[in-house]
């Protein structure tokens, strides 16, 4: 956190001087744990067994909380009886096809429930849980029958113990169960514990369960919900929350609602059925979705043209980055915008994106300064070693100069959804402009060209019919962000600002462009540019900027109470119930229906949230509680399960099943993996494991620091960090060079000697890890080989990104060949990877077949 | 209301950062450097270059932990040592066993009570501020060097390009206009604060204190002692070890202490001699 977020630690260093115990969680020992209090070395890859470890520390010693876990979880619901654990199968739940790669989730749901019809198991969400059909799942209260969650989890966590995170994570016993006793021993009635985490977690082919186990610790300790709780995601950028909850994905329309299918629903009605909870604020999604209808077509969306539902583009399957990008390299598509995104160094496999974009007819990048992804047809490894030549690259690139966060109004939405607004302090140099002018012109002029050629070709509507009138300002016509903030806050039907989401009416009276920050213009006045210092506050800040939804600082905060109502403590006091006024008062803002009181009981004809109970804190859940276990929503289980990496060293030391049996690959000539599927690696061709990472000194993949003098000097050249062991084993000289090989290829860098990077014992033999920094491409001031060119496409089943915190590599001293010679040393090491015996290789393949 | 300020084990202290008393006169103005909570971001080193226009010092690759910047020049105002060692991270537990620790620290020009530098200066180039700071004047100096070696820090430094002597100026244009100083408005720990010398004292004798008594027993000012051989820093230091692990003198001494004396002994001699001369003289005559 204090290498990749250090504005962010200076919180981390406040608490700490308040008497908080920072603990450390990481391959390497890096600023952060130079100030933490304990510092926890892992092997890359192996987080799910430790916070699993964890799981079963508190669950075997008792150390749950137990009225919050009984209240708040879903710990006493009943599932399936033909659900099966991976302790039952060996390392895969029930409902697992082989041939598919893919669970039938059907086992998995809670006792008497089926799936709602249409909608494909295991489908993205966005934020929400799955719906659950309406009516309540049967629960075992005192978590003693056998299919109860409680129960479930029990056995699944059972071989979690301190000995098996010592031989799997490398993390000695003692210092396992010391951190285990100061997680417990700060939580519960007085006490809480957060977790902050980053793309060190979610950058695994098992990411997503990563943050899962985490949920569950959280759970089990009451950490949810209460100040100085939580999950918290340092995102990778300043704008990264922003820029999912008002989507650049694929997948999602803003506030978390589902893309729409091309084949998948009859109508707006069928899509919003199909998607919506009966009970939960999910339950009011026809109001979210038809809002967002009218702040985008206006008069031209009405409940006589299904609220325009037909204009909306439509996906028809997996259309994430890399399913993208193999689509470019397969020659199926032709044009690619990158807005402030350098995937030719950014991206794990480098070369694969490099080439994918090399078979492009156009391409547009909008940067503030020509990066990798916008010169790699005249400068790349591939130009260097002839895979590429510049006569035979077809793609016409356009780079259009960008303008930076300084030159243009905005507004940043960071990990804690808190929105902060930021005023321009210079203008753009030159021919540079912010997207927000980019996008709008363009689209004003195919408007222009469409209403000029076709005006009533009714394909052209959804575009003409858009509403695009936000006025300008200035000479250079720059589009008012004031005004764009605005609309996504939204208006009803008397222009009058909304003041929050449950003013949104289903009948097309009001206008937002994204439900959940409906409120961030209320009263007429940009909330999010507030800055009241915390001297004139209360420390939870309401008045500095604006959090979504309603400026509530802390989600579910309900359960900062106990069921009736009451603090757990007065220490950790947030919201509770007034009874003499007979609503939810508190210093932040209620995060349920304000009257609901904690014995609300619903009727049958109750809906949305009228339908939980008052002692039902997760609002946005169908069933009201945070699930430890997920019965529907995930592809690839309800509970987290550990699995090795795709590229490891090591056999899981749990089941037979090797890998995530439901991550996703590609079979290219192009991302060619270190080892077998299912298998690993342990004849020495790539014996090291391989992680990468930022360094506070660049950003991402270094467009807007490499370019500049002052930060460009202070980390000045690609290096790899190797402990004393390594060094000796491999002859690396500190301060000398270094090469490090893949089966994708093979780069340079200079190498630092350091303890700081230890070598970890696992399975009875020491492993020692090459760190990489990924900062460095072709352009800019310094230059060098990008980290991430190692790394293979290997992805999480659920979102998508790619594994490139644990992989596989070897390390050679001195500089990499050059030209072609470098492409035969890869060669070289493929076919020794080929050649190996396939008893090795395939010792797991043939498994999954049998099941 | 939560009131913070004034809270010894807080961070972010309410310190007055306005360099003149309410009747406009100038206060004496420093930094207190606490290591303790620096997390080496650098942020220090490129404010100080931004405001101060101070040119990039090269793209070295130095292979000294996370530091390429060497050491405080001409060109590099604010230096972060990182300091790599395997030792024990806190004394106070002993669970922790064999650790690693990992000594981050922004190191500046320490602004001597008894500034070296100033006394050597034949141009008056170097002067006193208001601030009790000591700066050069650009537009005076002419590159002698004599300040050079007189610094028992290194801190002065010539630049080759134009010949002159560059350091750091605790931002004498900003305290002008009542702001702290670049590299303590970007530290974003508060590892650098700026303020009143005598507030900033204060608060970091209470800081030790309150590290000893979390059992960090290394903790110890340098440069906080009046008394000390350069008469004080104005740009003083909490440090987790000996000063000499960071690359700081362990008890720096004004290079011109013995100034006068050497004057008085050069007079003497000159004395004694003029009179052997006279004495000489007198005696032909006999």
């Amino acid at each position: 956190m204090a290498e990749c977020h250090p504005v962010g630690f200076q919180w981390v260093m406040e608490a700490k001087e308040r008497g908080a115990t920072i603990i450390h969680v990481d391959p390497r020992f890096t600023r952060t744990s130079a100030l933490a209090d304990i510092f926890v070395p892992i092997r890359p890859g192996s987080d799910i067994a430790f916070l699993g470890g964890i799981v079963n520390h508190i669950l075997e010693n008792e150390r749950y909380f137990r009225d919050y876990v009984v209240e708040y979880t879903n710990a006493a619901t009943i599932i399936k009886a033909d659900f099966r654990d991976t302790e039952d199968l060996d390392g895969v739940f029930s409902g697992f096809d082989a041939k598919k790669a893919a669970y039938d989730v059907r086992s998995w749901l809670y006792d008497g429930m089926e799936a709602p019809p249409g909608v494909p198991h295991g489908e993205q969400t966005g934020g929400a849980g799955r719906p659950i059909e309406h009516g309540e799942p049967p629960q075992d209260r005192s978590l003693q029958h056998p299919r109860c969650v409680f129960q479930l989890l029990k056995k699944h966590y059972r071989r979690y113990t301190p000995e098996l995170v010592e031989e799997t994570c490398g993390i000695p016993r003692q210092l396992f169960l010391r951190v285990a006793e100061a997680l417990c021993a700060n939580s519960g009635r007085e006490r809480t514990s957060a977790f902050c985490y980053a793309v060190g977690w979610t950058q695994h082919t098992v990411g997503v369960q990563y943050i899962r186990t985490a949920a569950i610790v959280q759970q089990l300790l009451g950490n949810i919900g209460r100040p100085g709780g939580g999950i918290l995601a340092l995102r990778g950028h300043a704008s990264i929350q922003g820029s999912t909850d008002i989507p650049t994905l694929y997948n999602l329309l803003p506030g978390y609602l589902p893309m729409p299918h091309s084949e998948r629903y009859l109508g707006h009605q069928d899509y919003v059925r199909k998607n919506s909870a009966p009970t939960g604020f999910w339950g009011h999604m026809e109001e979210y979705f038809i809002s967002l209808m009218k702040a985008w077509w206006g008069e031209h969306a009405t409940a006589d043209n299904d609220w325009a539902f037909g204009h909306l583009p439509r996906i028809d399957g997996d259309h994430s980055a890399y399913v993208f990008t193999m689509g470019m390299l397969e020659g199926g598509v032709r044009g690619y915008f990158l807005p402030g995104e350098n995937p030719a160094v950014g991206s794990a496999n480098g070369k694969l994106n490099r080439m994918a974009m090399a078979r492009l007819d156009w391409l547009v990048v909008r940067d503030l300064v020509e990066i990798e992804s916008a010169a790699f047809w005249y400068r790349s490894s591939e130009i260097e070693t002839g895979e590429l030549r510049t006569d035979d690259i077809p793609t016409e690139v356009f780079f259009l100069p960008a303008a930076s966060h300084t030159e243009k109004d905005g507004s940043f939405t960071n990990t804690q959804r808190l929105l902060q607004w930021h005023h321009t302090a210079v203008q753009p140099r030159g021919d540079c402009r912010s997207d927000l002018w980019f996008y709008f012109h363009l689209g004003r002029i195919i408007r222009m060209k469409l209403r000029d050629r076709a005006p009533d070709d009714p394909k052209n509507r959804p575009v003409l019919e858009l509403t695009w009138d936000y006025p300008v300002e200035g000479r250079r016509a720059e589009p008012s962000a004031d005004a764009v903030l605005r609309e996504i806050s939204g208006w009803g039907p008397d222009g009058k600002q909304l003041s929050s989401f449950t003013e949104l009416k289903a009948d097309g009276s009001t206008a937002c462009g994204c439900w959940i920050y409906s409120g961030c213009y209320r009263d007429g006045v940009n909330q999010t540019a507030r800055r009241t210092p915390h001297r004139e506050q209360s420390y939870v800040g309401a008045e500095w900027g604006w959090a979504w939804p309603d400026n509530r600082r802390i989600l579910y905060n309900r359960a900062s109470a106990d069921p009736r109502g009451e603090p757990w403590s007065e220490r950790k006091r947030y919201v509770w119930w007034d009874r003499a006024r007979r609503q939810w008062t508190g210093i932040d803002t209620p995060d349920f229906k304000r009257t609901m009181p904690p014995d609300h009981e619903p009727g049958k004809q109750a809906a949305a949230e009228e339908a939980l109970r008052g002692t039902e804190p997760f609002i946005m859940q169908a069933d009201g509680k945070a699930w430890l276990y997920v019965p529907e929503g995930l592809r690839d289980g309800p509970f987290p399960t550990h699995y090795e990496p795709q590229e490891s060293v090591f056999r899981n030391p749990l089941y037979r099943q090797q890998s995530n049996p439901v991550r996703q690959q590609f079979r290219h000539p192009l991302n060619a993996y270190n080892n077998a599927p299912d298998a690993f690696d342990d004849d020495g061709l790539f014996p090291y494991l391989l992680t990468t990472y930022r360094l506070t000194e660049h950003h991402t993949a270094g467009g807007m620091s490499r370019s500049v003098e002052y930060l460009a000097e202070l980390q000045p050249e690609l290096f790899c960090e190797v402990s004393p062991q390594l060094a000796a084993e491999r002859a690396l000289e500190h301060g000398g060079w270094a090469t490090i090989i893949t089966t994708r290829t093979a780069i340079e860098a200079r190498v630092l000697v350091t303890e700081r990077i230890p070598s970890v014992r696992v399975q009875g033999r020491e492993v020692h890890t090459v760190g990489v920094p990924y900062h460095w491409g072709v352009c800019g001031l310094s230059t060098g080989d990008a980290g991430n060119d190692l790394l293979p496409l290997a992805l999480d089943p659920n979102v998508h990104i790619q594994e490139c915190k644990a992989a596989t590599c070897d390390i050679r001293p001195g500089r990499r060949p050059r030209g072609a010679a470098l492409l035969e040393l890869v060669a070289g090491y493929r076919q020794r990877a080929a050649a190996r015996p396939p008893g090795r290789a395939g010792r797991s393949s043939g498994r999954r077949s049998e099941r | 209301m939560t009131a913070i300020s004034g809270d010894p084990t807080i961070i972010s202290h309410d310190i007055d950062v306005a360099s003149h008393h309410p009747d406009g006169s100038p206060r004496a103005m420093g930094f207190f450097t606490d290591t303790s909570i620096c997390i080496g971001c650098k942020a220090c080193e490129v404010a100080c270059k931004e405001w101060n226009l101070v040119p990039d010092d090269g793209l070295s690759f130095t292979g000294d932990s996370y530091d390429n910047t060497g050491s405080i020049g001409c060109n590099s105002w604010r230096h972060v040592a990182f300091i790599e060692q395997g030792r024990p991270v806190a004394v106070s537990d002993p669970e922790a066993g064999d650790g690693l620790r990992w000594l981050m620290s922004s190191d500046v020009c320490k602004h001597c009570a008894h500034a070296a530098c100033l006394d050597v200066c034949p141009t008056g180039a170097l002067f006193r501020t208001e601030f009790d700071t000591v700066v050069v004047q650009q537009d005076i100096c002419n590159g002698c060097g004599y300040c050079v070696s007189a610094c028992p820090f290194g801190v002065l430094d010539k630049r080759r390009e134009d010949g002159r002597v560059w350091k750091c100026t605790l931002c004498y244009d900003r305290l002008r206009g009542d702001l702290e100083p670049a590299c303590a408005q970007a530290c974003p720990t508060k590892s650098i604060q700026f303020g009143p010398v005598d507030e900033l004292l204060a608060l970091a004798r209470e800081r030790v204190d309150t590290l000893h008594q979390r059992g960090v027993g290394d903790a110890r000012l340098y440069g906080a002692d009046r008394d000390n051989g350069v008469g004080g820093f104005g740009a003083f230091f909490l440090l987790l070890d000996q000063p000499e692990v960071y690359g700081l003198p362990p008890d720096p001494v004004v290079s011109t202490r013995r100034l006068g004396q050497m004057w008085g002994a050069a007079a003497a001699a000159a004395g004694a001699l003029a009179l052997g001369v006279a004495a000489a003289f007198l005696g032909e005559r006999r």
